[in-house]
């Protein structure tokens, strides 16, 4: 027996990957599987399952009902597209402060020395292995009217603003402009919008730091001294040498970041306050409060179906970038 | 050399990002010393050593003076417990995920077989999906299993099956070894096969070739593979906050319940504590490749 | 009838390729290998011969025809239970061991016993002229030090038979031509069957008993390197090796070994020595070597002469390679410079009118292939 399996060598292939198959699909495509059959159930009183077939639960999401308060025959309740908006919404802005953010950072790594370099990517990676949980409570420390910021803000501006009204405003009130405040009201930030936006950013950073790192690095000095020796000066060598071929990171960065940001719901919760729903607060409060797992399973289909698209096209785009995890 | 290799502009904004991705960092730990118990305000250290005193919500003396939530820290079992999960869980998930993944990676990377494509596919799927889209299955597969298996079986009470410290296992290995099998698959392209074969010319059967010289050579990749997988098991909080039920809390899992409750400084120590063990673990690691190379 | 060494009967090799079709890469080759001999398969890439060899190894398995071994049929029987071992292009020097690991693992495989093991080692690292390296890591070696390595490690096991591929092809000029002295003396010495596979005609002919030229899988002659420089049986084979005019013809008559040949180009009929099996009507390619060639300013009225211009002269030392301009047809003459004298016209001036002999016994009638 030994010996035909010695010969079969596609045999072997699929023996040796037998065992990750049966998790991938035992877990991941079985659940994935399940998921969307429970979607079109119903929900018993207990919060059970009843395995039915109905779109009650994707008709819900859509927000569409013939229970109009105007009285028209049919009229959207937006409320759960507010949701998914808001979750696209804040993925994409992430997103776009991540990149602003990162480049500059992965440009300095990448043109370092090579001691240096391997120190500074230590020291991008360490908050990484800090548990992100830890890492979001500490901006709750940071954002809110009595943290950190507030303090640091206030104890700059409550000497300067008396000063800075009292010689801007006469000058500002004769011009019919806003005044400049006389005295120092703290920053609402955190249970805002802009806390989750801060929390995502500081989350996702580093992930995006690598990728755009590593194209970087790949990139030979001698086509920047191509580049100058053809005329470039150093902002259309950015623009037309080192952007484009940096662009695989990118990718990659935006992959690693958007995906996680669209399903999140830690942060939301922790920074956003009880008011500020995404999709993954949805899905979590309809699997843990509200105890209807059909719904929540819709909605999370929706939400893979969502993040899949916006995924496709961006890749259609863009490429999919070579280095998907830093090794 | 590039003349415009780092301009004032890109370097003032890196020290500005370090700046933003150490302060928070720094500021939990500064507040690990905080001696107010509501841990709003920093209201300074605790400088007397002796029995615990307060005022109101100050604290003025304590036996460990300025670490005082540190011992509090020591001083808690459900945070020993949960430790204690968190590494079970990390260490069997990392070696179980990593040998099927390294199996994984040497079937996709140098046979064919009928479903290869399927396998490709189904190893991308965790990482394209947001987590908690897989948190979700993972859930509804558990507690529909567990709901009908109690039922065939009537069982009750303590011998019903539900979610614990198996589920979470089970569920670690499952997106771990994607990462696993990639960062191998990565090691292994370019593999010179001239070396199996030089040792099978030799002698040495394929199980034999495979212990002392494939593995050896690909034993960087691997390790690569299994520390990535440890640490995203000892990260995770999504899959695990699905999956997890009474016993089986994790560290993560346990920070978030305490955020929800009061916010001591012990939550502070307890990150103070997390992120000099990491540190530590990643200087030894440094240590130990330096020496290696 | 005596074993042979190594036996391919009628061997075929096929290979899938890219585009969903099938190629041989190795197409009905058989060769017989005596014991104790050096046999080299020479052929530029892709002819099929380092397939040829793998197949001897057990990397590959033939998918029609059989390989056998002293009499053995080797069928699908794995390399660790042939009793040949390899000499690698890359070396494939393993290298997270030691040399003397690297030379020691075949023996290990074998189970031998630890001072045993040793004894042998140190032996072969000695016949390699390694004496001292032994607990040198492969990277800390040069390109000449590892390939001896690998040398070791194969011989240490005293295999029936020893394959190569290619094993110089990494090194300087120099350095080859030292080894190439070097392994010959070691076949020698040891008396196992070396099997060597190269694309390079000179390290052929040099180190050689018997070489098979090979040329898109199938084997177009096999012989001493005297038989296969002066007598190629097709034109393959003349142009491969060394360098050689072609003319073609028309096969007039034929006279027991000769043949005499109209070559059109030429006007004019030639005398050379023909294969068997060449007939009168055949269309046959006339090779003649450039160095057998006769230049002389004497006009020469043999039959095979011809008179021509000289159009180029390259000095190459101990050589005049000239060019010769017969009413249009070019013909390669090389000439030792026999005489030492630093006359100019000593050495075929370009412009020059020089007569050419073409004697029938160096003149070869060989078929188109």
């Amino acid at each position: 027996m030994l010996k035909r399996l010695r010969e079969n060598k596609s045999a072997q292939g699929a023996l040796l990957v037998s065992p990750t198959m049966m998790f991938m699909v035992g877990l991941l495509i079985i659940p994935l599987v399940l998921t969307l059959v429970i979607s079109f159930g119903r929900r018993d009183p207990d919060g059970q399952v009843i395995y039915d077939f109905t779109l009650d639960n994707y008709r819900r999401l859509t927000g569409f009902t013939t229970d109009c308060a105007s009285g028209a025959a049919f009229c959207f309740n937006d409320l759960y597209l507010q949701i998914l908006w808001r979750s696209l919404s804040l993925a994409f802005r992430s997103t776009l402060v991540v990149i602003l953010l990162a480049y500059p950072l992965a440009y300095y790594i990448a043109r370092a020395q090579p001691r240096r370099r391997n120190t500074l990517l230590f020291l991008v990676l360490i908050p990484l292995w800090t548990n992100f949980v830890i890492r979001i409570y500490a901006w709750i420390m940071i954002l809110r009217t009595q943290g950190v910021l507030n303090g640091l803000v206030g104890a700059i501006l409550t000497p300067v603003l008396p000063l800075l009204s009292g010689a801007l405003n006469p000058l500002l009130a004769s011009m019919h402009l806003p005044l400049v405040a006389t005295t120092f009201t703290p920053l609402e930030i955190l249970y805002t919008p802009t806390a989750v936006l801060i929390g995502m950013v500081y989350e996702f950073l580093p992930f995006m730091i690598l990728p755009i790192f590593t194209s970087l690095e790949k990139i030979d000095s001698s086509l920047y001294e191509a580049a100058a020796d053809l005329g470039a000066n150093a902002f259309r060598t950015f623009l037309r040498v080192t952007l484009p071929l940096s662009m695989p990171g990118v990718v990659a960065g935006t992959i690693l970041v958007f995906i996680p940001v669209m399903g999140t719901f830690v942060v939301s919760d922790i920074l956003g306050g009880k008011q500020y729903i995404l999709i993954g607060n949805l899905i979590q409060r309809q699997f843990l409060d509200a105890r209807d797992p059909t719904f929540g399973s819709a909605a999370s289909l929706i939400l893979m179906v969502l993040t899949l698209v916006v995924t496709f096209f961006y890749t259609r785009r863009f490429g999919f970038g070579e280095e998907i995890v830093p090794a | 050399m590039n003349p415009y290799r780092r301009s004032w502009f890109v370097r003032i904004a890196t020290v500005l990002v370090f700046i933003f991705l150490y302060a928070p960092i720094l500021v939990l730990m500064l507040y690990s010393l905080n001696a107010s118990r509501a841990n709003v305000l920093f209201a300074g250290v605790i400088t007397r050593f002796g029995p615990v005193q307060t005022e109101g919500a100050l604290i003025v003396q304590s036996p460990c003076g300025p670490f005082h939530w540190f011992c509090e820290l020591a001083k808690n079992r459900e945070v020993g417990n949960a430790a204690k999960n968190t590494l079970i869980i990390a260490v069997t998930a990392t070696v179980i995920s990593t040998v099927i993944g390294t199996m994984a990676a040497l079937a996709l990377q140098r046979y064919e077989f009928r479903f290869k494509p399927f396998a490709q596919l189904s190893l991308y799927i965790p990482i394209i999906i947001p987590e908690i889209v897989m948190g979700i299955g993972i859930l509804v597969l558990f507690s529909q299993l567990f709901t009908f298996l109690n039922g065939a079986f009537h069982l009750r009470g303590d011998s019903q099956l539900s979610l614990g410290l198996f589920t979470v296992i089970l569920s670690h290995i499952a997106f771990c070894i994607p990462f696993v099998t990639l960062v191998v698959m990565a090691r292994l392209q370019g593999f010179d096969k001239s070396y199996e074969e030089a040792a099978m010319d030799l002698g040495a059967n394929e199980l034999t070739t495979f212990r002392r010289i494939t593995l050896p050579i690909i034993m960087p990749g691997v390790l690569s593979g299994a520390l990535l997988a440890f640490t995203l098991s000892l990260d995770d909080f999504v899959i695990t906050f699905f999956t997890n039920g009474p016993g089986s809390t994790t560290l993560p899992i346990y920070v978030y319940g305490l955020l929800r409750r009061i916010i001591t400084p012990q939550v502070n120590a307890l990150s103070t504590v997390w992120i000099l063990v990491v540190l530590t673990a990643v200087f030894m690691i440094q240590r130990l490749q330096n020496r290696n190379v | 009838m005596s074993e042979f060494a190594v036996e391919m009967r009628d061997v075929v090799k096929e290979f899938q390729t890219p585009e969903g079709g099938h190629i041989n890469a190795v197409d009905r080759v058989s060769l017989q290998i005596n014991d104790g001999e050096f046999f080299s398969l020479l052929g530029s890439s892709g002819c099929g011969k380092t397939t040829s060899l793998r197949m001897i190894a057990g990397f590959e398995w033939p998918t029609q025809g059989e390989i056998l071994i002293h009499g053995h049929p080797m069928g699908h029987i794995p390399p660790f239970q042939r009793p040949v071992n390899t000499v690698f292009q890359s070396y494939a020097l393993f290298q997270h061991m030691t040399v003397a690991q690297n030379v020691a693992f075949g023996l290990e495989m074998e189970k031998a016993a630890k001072d045993e093991i040793e004894h042998r080692v140190h032996h072969a690292l000695e016949m390699v002229q390694l004496t001292g390296m032994d607990r040198r890591k492969p990277k800390q070696l040069s390109g000449g030090q590892q390939q001896r390595v690998a040398l070791a490690r194969a011989l240490v096991k005293v295999p029936d038979v020893l394959l190569l591929d290619e094993p110089l092809g990494a090194l300087d000029l120099k350095l080859r031509k030292e080894m190439q002295l070097e392994l010959k003396a070691l076949q020698q010495k040891v008396g196992i069957t070396f099997i060597y596979v190269t694309h390079d005609q000179e390290e052929a002919l040099t180190m050689s008993d018997r070489i098979a030229v090979m040329s898109k899988g199938k084997v177009m002659q096999v012989g001493t390197p005297v038989e296969i420089y002066e007598r190629p049986n097709c034109r393959f084979v003349a142009d491969f090796i060394g360098e050689s005019n072609f003319f073609a013809g028309v096969v007039k008559s034929v006279d027991h070994e000769f043949a005499s040949v109209y070559v059109p180009i030429l006007n004019s009929e030639i005398r050379g020595m023909a294969l068997d099996g060449i007939v009168a009507g055949e269309n046959v390619i006339v090779s003649v070597r450039p160095e057998k060639v006769r230049a002389s300013e004497q006009a020469a009225l043999n039959e095979n002469s011809f008179q021509g211009r000289i159009t180029k002269s390259v000095y190459i030392g101990s050589e005049s390679h000239v060019i010769v301009d017969i009413n249009g047809t070019i013909l390669k003459v090389w000439e030792q410079n026999k005489i030492s004298t630093l006359e100019p016209g000593a050495y075929h001036l370009p412009g020059s009118e020089v007569w050419l002999t073409l004697f029938p016994e160096n003149t070869l009638i060989l078929r188109d292939e």
